[in-house]
């Protein structure tokens, strides 16, 4: 089938002219949008930007605003977004961070906000060396879902409350990420960690308007593990005004 | 960092190239010593160590009796013997302890009931030396991979490893055997960076984009022992290069063997589990060079699904036996992937594969501390490292084990970092600056926007090496076909020195980029094919049908391909026998 598709240009050092660009290109059904793309700058634009890696929705590298919803390039088959003579697909480089040209994105304010938070095991490395430390395969449960992040930032370019209402909000990646820690019945960091979320700028200026669970191509409950943690903090400043 | 004509330098102990399992490893034993750099081509958390699924083979003994002799046994075997027995009871060892520390470090491995890590049957991984499949495979769901990435980086930030993201790297600074640094390019600004270094660690994984039907990400294009080859370094057992049996039809997306580990079964269009005539005793869980000779054979046999042996057909992956419950809970990325791309559920369809290029048995190669090895006079390289698919121990011989890709990175990984911080510490500075800055200034030049004119483009010479590399250097292969793959390769060379990039700009050239990674697997795939043409017998995934059996009087020794402008020249280096005789390889 023949597919319109119109992507959103930058070009490179913040030049002025941020357009979208039409491109008609013939296209299979089940090919993936990934593809389109490669084909349109390999064969006709060399100068299209883009990330990409493992083309199978694992590695993250292709997030981006797909018909006004974040996606996969690689996980969004033509059929999923475009129909034959149908109107035209939209693409646009995720929002919520500086473009730097085409459909790729600055990512450090992103991956900072995922350091933040620890994003690591603190453990006791106390006793029982050279064996592996035990947990019920329920304990493992616990902290699964988070552990299906690829941050990827969907979630965060899709976060209401960064674009209009908290710019320096932690954002719902890292908070995942947090949890997946927290959750886990083998780390210690808890004081640590919960103390950083309980920042203004941490997790309390979530809204629940559930826009990062939608968007997840990883479908984690993010709002669901954004909310256990605000009861985790909330809980842990409780133990400790009891003690104090 | 200071610039000197557009050239931000750089001093460390050590350097690393690559962030997937391997650089990680190495990078967080090396920055407890040393001064540490990690560069990465693609953010650390996209490296492809993350795409692998089913597990890291340990013999802990977690679920039944298991000793590491077994796995080194099964290494060896599963290899066809051309691997070098005291590195792969190393890696057995290793690989206990290094599973260990995953988890201290926080991996999180799927649990037996009373809370040890679980393992789980993979092809080629038997007790007592072949009886029977063993659960050897420690996993985290389909996902091992990304939690041993995952847990990598997040270990290298608690350390605070300097990383430079997205740099890709150009060159090596090589004076004689000494290695001082190397030269890449920051893909976002288009800079040019000389990084001076006491010890230089490659761990850039594979390359099988030189295939046109691949699991490898488009990142693995090989740059690590491109480079090195260009320097004269010869490169290890080229020929040999895996095809995993199951690639999801017409997308080439692995499907892990954690599927046939888990219960899963090989079906021909008349439903019959073809696998009982090809390894009667590990039916679907033989080893992967195995079964893709098999599903190869009933296509051509006419045994396929569409039956006409065309290039589309296929051969089924049946787990429909597996119910829904365990794919949900074991294989669930499996499932998805099925769903996203096929649009089937494999809990009531069986899933349509076809093998995939998979895996580089060969590379750089190295020592058992990860050094590499010169092939001469001169022992070894000083200060120069490499580790994961892209060196050679040689550990997988003519074709590794699935779960030993993961063993590897983690064994050989830590045991390359130590090394060269070792060595970084008692070294005195890296040689003498002007070399490198010259380098890179050749460089500089090399890279100034010319603008492309007409001509073949990137994308013509792409789609033709990648046909040529799947139909004549795939999985049978012939001497002729290995001539004339050879004599075409030439040629893809000379003229990929022709092409320009038409991307005049500096920042985030995808273009130019693609152009370098191409020009890569055009070197590596020469190699390839002249190492495959040399070798006149049949071992492991390189099988020759005009010469199929295995001939150990002749070639039971690793090939050295040394790559000199338009020639190469092979070599050859005995194979480490201390423990087991070569025996016919039977499953």
């Amino acid at each position: 089938m023949i597919i319109v598709i119109d992507i959103l240009r930058t070009q490179p050092g913040g030049a002025p002219g941020r357009r979208f660009e039409r491109f008609r290109v013939e296209a299979r059904p089940d090919e993936r949008l990934l593809d389109v793309l490669i084909d349109i700058q390999r064969r006709i634009d060399p100068t299209l930007v883009f990330r990409k890696s493992c083309g199978h929705g694992v590695c993250g590298s292709d997030a981006m605003v797909i018909n006004g919803r974040e996606r996969l390039a690689c996980k969004t088959l033509v059929r999923d977004v475009a129909i034959d003579g149908g109107p035209a697909v939209s693409v646009e480089p995720l929002r919520n961070l500086e473009v730097l040209r085409d459909l790729a994105v600055g990512q450090e304010p992103f991956f900072k906000r995922y350091r933040t938070v620890k994003p690591y095991l603190i453990a006791a490395d106390a006793g029982a060396e050279g064996r592996e430390r035990l947990q019920t395969p329920k304990e493992r449960a616990a902290f699964d879902d988070a552990t299906n992040c690829i941050l990827c930032a969907a979630c965060f370019s899709a976060c209401p409350v960064v674009a209009d209402v908290n710019p320096r909000f932690l954002g719902p990646a890292a908070i995942v990420q947090a949890s997946r820690f927290l959750e886990d019945s083998r780390d210690r960091g808890s004081e640590d960690r919960l103390a950083l979320l309980d920042q203004p700028d941490g997790v309390w200026p979530c809204e629940n308007r559930f826009e990062c669970t939608r968007v997840c191509p990883r479908g984690i409950k993010v709002t669901k593990l954004i909310n256990l943690t605000k009861r985790r903090v909330t809980d842990f400043k409780a133990v400790k005004t009891e003690k104090g | 960092m200071s610039g000197a004509n557009g050239i931000m330098r750089h001093e460390y102990d050590a350097v690393i190239v690559g962030a997937g399992g391997a650089g990680l490893y190495a990078a967080l034993r090396a920055s407890h010593r040393v001064r540490t750099a990690v560069l990465s081509k693609v953010h650390p958390l996209r490296s492809h160590t993350g795409a692998a699924q089913g597990g890291i083979g340990a013999a802990l003994g977690n679920v039944e009796e298991d000793r590491p002799e077994w796995h080194a046994f099964d290494t060896v075997k599963g290899g066809d013997y051309l691997v070098d027995q005291g590195a792969a009871l190393i890696l057995a060892d290793g690989a206990v302890d290094a599973v260990i520390e995953l988890e201290r470090r926080g991996l999180p491995f799927n649990r037996t009931p009373d809370g040890r890590i679980d393992q789980r049957r993979f092809g080629g991984h038997t007790r007592n030396f072949g009886e029977a499949a063993v659960r050897r495979s420690c996993y985290a769901g389909d996902r091992t991979g990304h939690m041993i990435l995952q847990t990598l980086y997040q270990q290298c930030i608690k350390n605070e490893v300097a990383f430079f993201d997205e740099f890709h790297v150009l060159d090596v600074i090589l004076n004689g055997p000494v290695c001082s640094g190397v030269v890449a390019i920051d893909l976002p600004t288009g800079d040019l960076h000389l990084f001076r270094a006491k010890s230089v660690l490659l761990a850039t994984g594979g390359f099988g984009r030189m295939y046109r039907v691949t699991s490898n990400a488009f990142a693995s294009t090989g740059d690590g022992p491109a480079v090195l080859a260009r320097h004269g370094v010869p490169l290890e057992d080229m020929e040999f290069f895996q095809f995993h049996p199951t690639g999801l039809r017409g997308l080439g997306i692995l499907v892990t063997e954690a599927v046939r580990g888990e219960g899963g079964v090989l079906r021909n269009r008349a439903g019959e589990r073809f696998m009982e005539r090809y390894s009667p005793k590990l039916l679907d869980l033989a080893p992967r060079d195995i079964v893709s000779r098999a599903i190869v054979t009933e296509i051509r046999e006419g045994r396929g699904f569409a039956g006409d042996g065309s290039t589309g057909d296929y051969v089924v992956l049946d787990a429909t036996a597996l119910g829904k419950e365990v794919l949900e809970a074991k294989l669930p990325d499996i499932t998805g992937f099925c769903r996203t791309y096929l649009g089937i559920d494999p809990s009531e369809t069986p899933i349509p594969v076809l093998p995939t290029a998979h895996y580089a048995m060969g590379g750089i190669p190295t020592d058992d501390l990860g050094r590499v090895a010169a092939g001469n006079a001169w022992g070894s390289y000083q200060g120069l490292y490499a580790a994961g698919e892209c060196a050679c121990v040689s550990v997988h011989g003519a074709n590794r084990l699935g779960t030993n890709s993961l063993v590897d990175l983690v064994v050989f990984g830590r045991r390359a970092g130590d090394h060269m911080a070792e060595y970084a510490a008692g070294s005195g500075g890296p040689g003498p600056a002007g070399d490198g800055l010259d380098l890179a200034r050749q460089w500089e030049e090399r890279l100034e926007p010319q603008g492309g004119g007409p001509g073949p483009t990137a994308q013509d010479l792409r789609r033709r090496m990648e046909t040529l590399m799947m139909d004549k250097v795939g999985i049978f292969r012939r001497g002729p076909d290995l001539a004339m793959a050879v004599e075409e390769l030439k040629e893809l060379r000379r003229e990929w020195s022709g092409l320009r990039p038409r991307d005049a700009a500096r920042a985030f050239n995808v273009e130019r980029l693609e152009i370098l990674e191409l020009g890569n697997l055009l070197d590596l795939a020469y190699m390839t094919a002249v190492s495959a043409l040399g070798r006149t017998e049949s071992r492991g995934s390189h099988s020759r049908e005009d010469f199929p059996g295995r001939d150990d009087a002749r070639w039971l020794r690793h090939s050295l391909a040394r790559l000199d402008g338009d020639h190469v020249s092979i070599g050859y280096r005995p194979v480490d026998l201390v423990r087991w005789k070569p025996k016919p390889r039977a499953y």
